[in-house]
């Protein structure tokens, strides 16, 4: 893949990029899709329920199934609704979801793009989905939608806070942003051992971004019946709940390189198992907890959630960020 | 039912109505006598069917059809031949076992005196005995009833006699069901045999009035005799004392007259009941709130009835510091149906009284926010109401 | 009084500066968390309730009209589908109306039927409390927990009457079926069983942090306004009065039995969550103990004449259902169908209190409070 970006562009690299892109989409789609169908059937078990088992062998094809029907559906947009607007917005919230995933290396030798600020450029972009979420609520021309995604954007601009603070502690660790070199700086003790702290309130916050439970007030069925996206139907839908899950691939795929070792193995002896072997059970790991806590935990509400963000999550974040400065300035010989 | 789409000819109509019409008067006066004695006896099914079937004749002239109407006439000269017989056997039956009634009852009483749940099998069964001798009491009294109903339809112009001795029997049937009910339930009775008497009277008295003001005499005569001992139920003893505190305290700072009416009602757990004047009733209220003796905080339920002469609104109180409920009722006319709301009193009658006016129509002048709630803004008619028009007929 | 709120509107843009509008927002009649048809016309400013609006009436079938031209024996399952979560409880308060006025002896083992009857039905009621509130806080898990337990207790009224839900089982002076053979002993089994899976949901829901903060110190009102709105049941005991008609007024056989009534002081929905949870266990443990003495024998239907006239007059009676108080009010006129039948229902006078509680509220704390009145529609309209 790094011979591919040197290179000179030409036809061949360009064409060979676009092949590449359309190979990580499509692995992107058939997590999605898995994701959907394993997050019925774990949810079920937790609830001695069986979850999806008809569509296909083992209800394997029921996500298929889905995303057909919403595709299929007609396209309804309420009367009042501020079109471009509508049109809009799903765009908005899944662009940024998939564009993250430039910068992610998956293995040694997959990845897209180096950048050298490959953290702050995930950080940026995924700030834009809150734009979607906001825009779906204004122009649904829907009370509830409104409220739903006021909600949403509070609830996602505080999170961003404590989310950022917690990262910088691994920058301090590593001295770059560079997310490939934060992998391989965790060749003898993954992060997760040092900032445990750091990891802690990452955990929290990246629920509170993807909007999952405990914090998924903005789309709480069972007040706001459907919070941001309620009047959306058929195609558009589908893009919000892709949005969804794409962007828990990607703050999967970043918890797993910035805490979990990227695709280090877990002991040096057993690196004759391929890097994106160790890559994707870290990864499934933490997309597995997530399951877990949708069917275990009730809701917060609103105001809890904020005060939480910003009276407990930004302070230890902070507290994190100055243990690692101490820690690092004496290691460094400053003291 | 398809005999109802048949016309009947003016001809026919006229003549089954006459008819129908002259045994309903013949059957009437001897239903009366039968009804009384036998109303507040057990339901004896048997005494009670040629009532029913009497007043069926009687109340439909002309709208039942011929055929029917002709049926009707002879079921019910029937029935009342049947019902003859069977009082007679039953009034013979009664007559063995009248001597033994009154210690039989008091035994009876004395064996319940002591909650079902405490009973040991020995007096389950005695009180099982009292009962079944209060049946043949019963009967028996029935039979006296019959007898004198007979003697009396035998001899039209002993209706001097006919009353008092259908009174007799009535009053006997009165208190020996009294008894019957007190033994068969565990909560108390109450002493005064006078207002027992007086409340099942007055209930009867509703739908026949004939021998009421002879029946009470009896009553309090017949009564005299038996005296069920006193019980003692879980929550605070006896009742009556209750509602001569009520009707005291309530008088002293109203005036008598603004108590209509004030009894122990024996078939709703002998709750003390009172009507009060609609004018005060308000102020009555208020008192029944806040006097410390009394102090009903809660309201249990609030409803309206509708009797075709007026409109009733019904309150359940209940005091939770002398833990102690109160019934009371307050009329009003159906043309203009207006109760004080008491709902600055106790905000638990909010819905209740825009559930009665929307149900029945009675304003409640002083609530806040009168307006339907169960039916739509826009429904016409109080469908509780007995003349009440549907007003979705197409529907 | 007009009270057309749709149209009003109000400035308060002298507080901030900023010109700010309250908007009128419905909740219902379809929601997933009003527990039936009911709509609630809430006007907010921002994220707080200024004022609340119940409307109802949505389920009114006009029982209470139609029950004057129907026996009392026909009364019987209209009741079922009030209160259609514990129809047991109000087909009790018909027959026990009823036979208080007639006077009425009911047989030993018919008792024991009956309330064997109404408090598998408080348990199967408060499971489907316990599982949608805790689906409306937005825990999925419980509530098919909660569904899978109500399951075991359907299928055993499913064997005693034939119904798992609009059961039509009391009669005037007894019940209508007896237990079939080895009912007994399933029902004892379930008991046990149900003690051990209680101590499970406690230990899932009731110590969760999230939860606590949701519910504690939410919807909390004292004494003196439970009694001024006549609140009954659970909602009166989370303020610490102590009163549970089985033990206060006593009705069927309760008093033979032992058992606590649980009471709280806070009268919050947290207090009412554990009040409801503790009457789960104290609902066994009465069954444990009528089902241990219960009468190998006997009749279940008292000796009842065949058409059923009670005297001429009225009578009012109360008994505890899961909800509060139930109360049936009957005018009779000596005939063998009612004059006036009045059914006092707990959910209906116990929703008076919501506007009062929902001012100034949170808009998220609007279903825990409505989930803690717990109310049922088909009683709220009846």
């Amino acid at each position: 893949m790094n011979t591919l970006l040197q290179q000179a562009p030409s036809w061949g690299t360009t064409l060979w990029f676009i092949i590449a892109a359309v190979l990580l989409l499509a692995v992107v789609l058939g997590f999605v899709t898995y994701a959907i169908y394993f997050e019925r059937k774990v949810i079920g078990w937790m609830q001695l329920r069986i979850g999806p088992n008809r569509v296909g062998p083992l209800g394997l094809l029921q996500t298929v199934a889905d995303v057909a029907k919403l595709l299929l559906k007609e396209d309804v947009r309420p009367q009042h609704a501020d079109k471009a607007l509508f049109t809009l917005a799903p765009i908005l919230a899944y662009a940024p979801a998939f564009a993250v995933l430039a910068v992610m290396p998956f293995s040694e030798s997959i990845q897209f793009a180096d950048l050298g600020i490959g953290l702050l450029y995930y950080i940026a972009l995924s700030g834009i989905t809150v734009l979607g979420v906001i825009t779906a609520g204004w122009a649904s021309n829907n009370k509830y939608s409104l409220i739903g995604g006021l909600r949403s954007a509070a609830q996602m601009i505080s999170y961003e806070v404590p989310l950022v603070m917690s990262v910088v502690g691994i920058v301090l660790l590593t001295g770059s942003m560079n997310l490939e070199d934060i992998v391989k700086a965790q060749q003898d003790v993954w992060n997760i051992v040092p900032q445990f702290i750091g990891f802690a309130v990452f955990i929290i916050a990246a629920q509170a971004e993807l909007n999952r439970t405990p914090f998924d007030l903005p789309e709480a069925e069972s007040e706001l019946v459907g919070g941001y996206h309620v009047e959306y139907s058929g195609f558009r839908f589908a893009m919000f709940m892709l949005a969804e899950y794409v962007y828990m691939f990607g703050m999967g795929a970043l918890i797993t390189i910035l805490f979990l070792g990227g695709w280090l193995p877990i002991h040096p002896s057993l690196d004759f198992i391929p890097g994106i072997v160790w890559f994707i059970l870290k990864f499934s790991l933490y997309v597995f907890l997530q399951f877990w806590i949708r069917a275990t935990m009730p809701r917060l509400r609103v105001d809890q959630l904020m005060s939480f963000a910003w009276k407990v999550l930004l302070p230890v974040a902070l507290f994190n960020i100055l243990l690692t400065a101490v820690v690092v300035s004496y290691q460094n010989g400053m003291f | 039912m398809s005999d109802e789409k048949r016309k009947p000819t003016p001809e026919e109509k006229a003549a089954a109505a006459a008819e129908a019409r002259a045994k309903a008067e013949a059957l009437r006066k001897l239903r009366e006598q039968e009804a009384q004695v036998s109303q507040e006896a057990s339901p004896v099914e048997a005494s009670q069917e040629p009532q029913e079937k009497a007043s069926a004749p009687e109340a439909k002239p002309v709208s039942e059809m011929t055929p029917e109407e002709k049926a009707a006439a002879k079921k019910a000269a029937a029935a009342e031949a049947i019902a003859k017989a069977k009082a007679a056997k039953e009034a013979k039956e009664a007559a063995e076992a009248e001597a033994p009634v009154a210690e039989q009852q008091s035994e009876a009483v004395a064996t319940s005196a002591k909650p079902v749940s405490e009973m040991t099998p020995e007096e389950k069964a005695a009180a099982k005995k009292a009962a079944a001798a209060e049946a043949l009491a019963k009967a028996k009294a029935a039979k006296e009833a019959k007898e004198a109903a007979e003697n009396g339809a035998n001899s039209a112009s002993d209706a001097d006699a006919k009353a008092k001795a259908a009174a007799a029997a009535k009053a006997k049937a009165a208190a020996a069901a009294a008894a019957k009910a007190k033994a068969a339930r565990e909560a108390g009775g109450d002493e005064s045999g006078d207002d027992d008497a007086k409340a099942k009277a007055a209930a009867a008295a509703k739908a026949k009035a004939a021998a009421a003001a002879a029946a009470k005499a009896k009553a309090a005569q017949a009564t005299g005799d038996e005296t069920p001992a006193e019980e003692a139920p879980k929550a605070p003893s006896k009742n009556q004392p209750y509602l001569d505190k009520y009707v005291s305290r309530i008088s002293e700072a109203f005036g008598q007259e603004v108590i209509e009416a004030s009894y122990i009602n024996e078939l709703s757990k002998e709750v003390p009941t009172l009507t009060i004047q609609n004018e005060r009733w308000h102020q009555v209220a208020q008192f029944l709130r806040d006097d410390e003796q009394l102090s009903f905080e809660y309201l249990s339920d609030l409803h309206g009835v509708d009797y075709e002469d007026r409109l009733e609104v019904y309150y359940h109180f209940y005091s939770y510091k002398n833990r102690q409920s109160l019934a009371v009722k307050v009329k009003t006319s159906r043309e203009e149906s207006k109760v004080a709301s008491v709902m600055d009193l106790w905000h638990g009658a909010n819905w209740n009284e825009r559930e009665t006016f929307d149900l029945l129509g009675i304003h409640f002048p002083g609530h806040k926010d009168l307006r339907r709630i169960l039916l739509p803004d826009d429904w016409v008619g109080y469908p509780l109401r007995k003349d009440y028009v549907q007003y979705d007929e197409e529907v | 009084m007009n009270h057309n709120i749709l149209t009003t509107h109000v400035d308060t843009s002298s507080e901030t500066g900023l010109r700010t509008e309250e908007m009128l927002l419905n909740v219902g009649p379809q929601h997933p968390s009003t527990h039936g048809v009911f709509r609630l016309v809430v006007k907010i400013d921002g994220e707080t309730i200024k004022e609340a609006i119940p409307v109802m009436g949505y389920l009114h079938r006009g029982t209470e009209k139609l029950a004057e031209n129907l026996t009392y024996t026909q009364i019987i399952p209209y009741t079922d589908r009030m209160d259609y979560v514990s129809a047991m409880t109000n087909n009790y308060v018909l027959c026990h109306a009823v036979e208080t006025m007639m006077g009425l002896e009911i047989p030993e083992r018919a008792q024991f039927l009956r309330l064997i009857a109404m408090e598998l039905n408080r348990v199967a009621s408060h499971l489907v409390w316990w599982g949608t509130y805790l689906l409306d806080i937005g825990a999925m898990g419980p509530f098919l927990y909660a569904f899978r337990d109500r399951e075991t207790i359907l299928d055993l009224f499913n064997e005693l009457c034939g119904a798992r839900m609009t059961f039509n089982y009391m009669r005037v002076g007894g019940v209508k079926w007896d237990a079939p053979p080895g009912w007994i002993d399933k029902a004892k089994e379930f008991v046990q069983y149900m003690k051990k899976e209680l101590n499970n949901y406690h230990q899932l829901v009731t110590g969760n942090e999230i939860f606590i903060n949701r519910l504690r110190g939410i919807g909390k009102f004292d004494t003196k306004t439970a009694l001024d709105y006549s609140l009954s049941g659970v909602m009166l005991r989370s303020t610490g009065v102590k009163w549970d008609l089985r033990k206060d007024e006593p009705y069927c056989i309760y008093d033979r039995f032992e058992f606590d009534v649980p009471t709280a002081t806070e009268g919050d929905c947290m207090a009412r969550y554990h009040l409801r949870m503790a009457e789960i266990e104290q609902s066994l443990r009465i069954l444990e103990q009528a089902l241990e003495q219960f009468p190998s024998e006997g009749e279940v239907m008292g000796k009842v004449p065949r058409v059923i006239r009670p005297p001429a007059g009225e009578a009012y009676v109360r008994i505890e259902s899961p909800r509060g108080e139930i109360g049936c009010y009957i005018a009779s006129q000596g005939k063998d169908k009612p004059w006036r039948l009045k059914f006092r229902r707990p959910s209906f006078t116990n929703l008076q209190i919501l506007p009062k509680l929902l001012q100034g509220e949170n808009l998220a704390n609007m279903v825990a409070i409505l989930g803690s009145i717990d109310i049922v529609l088909g009683e709220v309209d009846c």
